[in-house]
This record gives C-alpha cells, structure tokens and sequence, in this order.
C-alpha cells in the first residue's frame, strides 16, 4: 500500500504544478461569480437557474479534468521513459496502476472539494442557508462517480495508443451514459432483433452514471437521500471500478514497455 | 559461493508486429556471471543486445529461453529488484520534482522507514554533491547534475548492485570524472556494479572484467589484462577485433 499511496501523491504533486486545474477553476469562478451577481426582478427562481448553469460547469470542468488528467498518465510515462526507472524498482504493474488511479482520483477529488465550497458560499450568499450535508452528499456521489469514469480511462489509456483520442472517447462514452444511460432499455424497445437485445443487454451492463448525479439535492434543496442509498451506490461505483482496473491490469501485464 | 547476477543460455526475441516480417533476435544464448563486488564492464556496438539483456535483468522484457537471477531471485519476481539501483542511459524523472522530493518519493517506493528517510536522502545528496540545488526541480538542473540526481535515485536504497546502462554518455570530462569516482567509491565499498558503456578507456581503468557482445552473442569475457595480453592489445583493438570491423590502410 505504501508503494502505491507514493505513486499516487506524484500524481497529485504533478496535477498541482500544472495550470489546467487552476484554468478550470478560475474560469468557473468568473462565471459563478458573474451569474451569481445577477439579481433580475428578486426572482428566486432565477437564483435556481444559475445554481443550474454553475453545477452544471462544475460538472464538466470535474469530468475535463478526470479524463485529460488519467488519458495522460500511461502514455506519458512511456514516452518520457519515466516508467523505466519506477518499473526497475521492486513495483509490479498492478501497483503501478494502482497508484496512478488512486493518484487521479485524489487530485481530482480535491479539485472538487474546491468547487463545491466556492459554489457553497455563492449559493449561501445568495439565498441565506447552506445546507452542507447535501453539498456532501452531492459532491461525494460525484466524486464516486469520478472514480469509475477515471478507472474506464485508465484502461482506455492502455487500450488506446493516443491519449487525445482515449479522452474523447472517454469524454463522448460518460456524457453519452449521462445523457442517455436511462433511456437505452425504452429506446431498445423500439428496435429490431438483434439490435433490441444487443441495446438492452447493454443497458445492464453500462454503469449508470446518471445514478450519481444528484444536483437537484442543492438545487432544490431537497430532502437528504437515505444514507443506506448513497452506501449502496457507493459499492455499485466501487465494483465498475474495481472491474475497470482489473482489465486495466489484465491488459497492462501483456503490454511490452518500449 | 552464489554469483550475484547469473545469466543462462539468456535468448531474448521480439515478434514483429508486421505480418511477413520475421522475428528479430537481440540475444542468443548468453551465459555469463557476476560475482558480488565485482565491476563488471558489458561492452559491444550498438544493436549488440547489451540494453536488451539489462532490459531482462530489470524485468522490463521477460526472456524468450533461459533464464536470469540476481541474488538467487529470477528477475521476473518484483522482489529481485529490492537490492538493485538502476541509472538508465538519459534522464528519465519526473521533472517537475525537485531532487528532494524524487528522492523522498522512491525512499517511499522501496519502504524505508519515513525516520530514516531523511538522513538517507542527504547522504545520497552529499554523495553526488547536489545539496545546493536539492530543492530545485530536476527541469532546471544541466545534464550532468540531472545524471547526477539519478545517480542518487539509483543510490537511495544503498542497492548491493547496480545496473548502470551508459552513466556517463553526454557528459563533459568534469561530469565523468565524478561518476567515475563515485563508481570507484562503490567499488570500495563492495558493491557490485554491472555497466554498459562505449568509452573504452573508462572500462579499463574501472572495470574488473568484461563480456564483449556482438550480434546478441558472447564474443569474449574475462579480466581486462588478460584479454589485453591473450590477444597483445590494446582493449580497444581487442574490441574492434572481436566485432569484426578493419579499419582501412
């Protein structure tokens, strides 16, 4: 464990002394704080909107960020050569990738920890409360939901030779289950054999990300989820993970180095 | 007594990719042994299988025949590689960390005390005289001092044997002659270093003995004075010899 919590505060370090999550954050910031400055007609409603419009920036920013931040990882290595000396140490594949996904998930967790508070004290300013256990329980399914997106990358970071197309790919897949993840089995419905199985099949085999987007729960202020529901998707989330990373591991251990 | 690094009938081949072409063989039956304290220079031209071998001893490349132990441990177990150091032939580290904390952060890898962590990084510092600059990040260092930082990285673990492929390819004669004493230094101290290198005139004044590798085969190995006086050489000539190459009246 230790050679792995090693290789994932590099990753961290790495994410830190470079630009794009300050980028990302200080555009989010810009456009927070200019829609949050906006007060048309004391309209509460329109307070929502905004809410909207800036969780869903931070949504993408944390997803931009995931992706590019783990598309990078392995084929970067390789071409600098640095998995060279790391590997001539006694590290074995597993706890490379091991490393390399805690790494990415840490940075990008932290990332979010920074978002969610700023987005945080907008919104109380705006609307005079700040109910933080569900920005917790908002911001930790999103950050689950990261991990499974930063697993699936991993692996289509050693499946894929260009890291620039593993990150769209990645990026297409999650907005696409996003988006559509719920509609797939009634859009099977609709189709010819074998189409219909193939479509449906997948429907159960995908994992749903859209589970884990509860931004309502801040939006609307909501009622908290049952903690016993949030457990239960944090173990769906840990098993996508899990699977991801064993492919990950699986594929890896075939794979030359040079 | 068992050797440090044995190599048996060590063939190692890369399959082509490409339909058609055919598999291309770096090393054919290579057997050799190194006993511990020992510098052992690992000399040939380039293509002669030398880095194909070392890849083998770090376990980057498994064998295709044969087999390969250090320390008794075949070197396909990620545990034979707890007693080694490793400089590989450029700077291949993490950039953007200062020498400290790449230091800090392989001490990690190979599970030192975090105690003792501390002290281990400034000895390797004050080895390889990089103090001064232990909290600059290795981007900004020359080549000699970031040859000199993985110099210390392969250092860190106090490594009873080190691999070192070309350590001082692409550095000016101050540069090499540091490596060079710091090799000396290791020598000394009873370690066994197992080196690639093309300055012959290096080999010679380091190096106990030496293989030289010529088309993935085993051209000649033993002391370096007794091949100088079995062929009545210099160790260059006996090289250009052994490799085939006649120089033009």
């Amino acid at each position: 464990m230790n050679t792995v919590w090693s290789l994932a505060k590099v990753v961290v370090l790495e994410m830190v002394r470079r630009k794009d999550f300050y980028v990302l954050f200080i555009l989010t910031v810009l456009l927070t704080g200019t829609a949050g400055s906006v007060n048309l007609f004391n309209d509460r409603s329109i307070v929502r909107y905004l809410k909207e419009i800036c969780l869903l920036l931070i949504w993408l920013s944390s997803l931009v960020m995931a992706i590019t931040c783990t598309a990078r990882q392995i084929p970067m290595e390789r071409e600098q050569r640095t998995i060279f000396p790391l590997l001539a140490k006694p590290v074995t594949r597993g706890q490379f990738l091991l490393g390399k996904f805690l790494g990415c998930w840490l940075a990008v967790g932290m990332a979010l920890a920074v978002f969610y508070f700023f987005f945080g004290l907008v919104s109380a300013s705006r609307e005079q409360q700040w109910p933080v256990l569900n920005y917790v329980q908002a911001a930790w399914l999103h950050w689950v939901m990261l991990g499974v997106v930063v697993a699936f990358t991993l692996l289509g970071s050693i499946v894929f030779a260009a890291p620039s197309s593993n990150g769209t790919i990645c990026f297409v897949v999650s907005v696409g289950i996003l988006l559509l993840g719920r509609h797939l089995n009634k859009v099977a419905l609709g189709l010819p054999q074998p189409w219909q199985s193939l479509l449906y099949g997948s429907y159960f085999v995908i994992p749903h990300l859209e589970l884990f987007d509860v931004r309502d729960l801040i939006i609307h202020n909501w009622e908290l989820i049952p903690w016993g529901m949030v457990g239960l998707a944090t173990l769906y989330a840990a098993a996508y993970a899990a699977v991801f990373l064993l492919a990950a591991i699986w594929v890896f251990r075939r794979r030359p180095l040079n | 007594m068992e050797a440090t690094v044995a190599i048996e009938n060590l063939r190692v081949e890369y399959r082509s990719r490409e339909l058609g072409l055919a598999t291309k063989v770096a090393v054919r039956g290579l057997s050799l042994a190194v006993g511990q304290g020992e510098v052992f220079g690992f000399l040939g031209p380039n293509g002669a299988g030398k880095t194909s071998t070392m890849n083998v001893l770090l376990g980057f490349v498994p064998p295709s025949a044969g087999s390969a132990r250090i320390f008794g441990v075949d070197v396909r177990e990620p545990i034979a590689r707890q007693r080694i150091g490793y400089l590989p032939e450029q700077t291949y580290y993490y950039k953007f960390l200062t020498a400290e904390e790449l230091l800090h952060f392989y001490a990690g890898i190979f599970q030192i005390p975090p105690a003792e962590r501390g002290a281990r990084v400034d000895q390797v510092l004050k080895l390889v005289e990089l103090e001064h600059a232990r909290k600059r990040q290795l981007k900004t260092y020359s080549k000699g001092m970031q040859q000199r930082a993985g110099l210390a990285q392969a250092l860190i673990n106090n490594p009873d044997l080190l691999i070192l492929d070309e350590p001082t390819s692409g550095l000016d004669p101050i540069g090499r002659m540091k490596v060079r004493e710091i090799i000396q230094r290791l020598k000394n101290e009873g370690k066994t270093v197992f080196f690639s290198s093309h300055e012959l005139g290096e080999v010679e004044t380091v190096c106990d003995r030496v293989a030289i590798l010529h088309q993935g085969e085993l051209k000649a190995e033993g002391r370096v004075a007794d091949l100088v006086a079995q062929h009545a050489a210099s160790l260059e000539q006996v090289f250009l010899k052994l490799v085939g190459y006649h120089p033009q009246p």
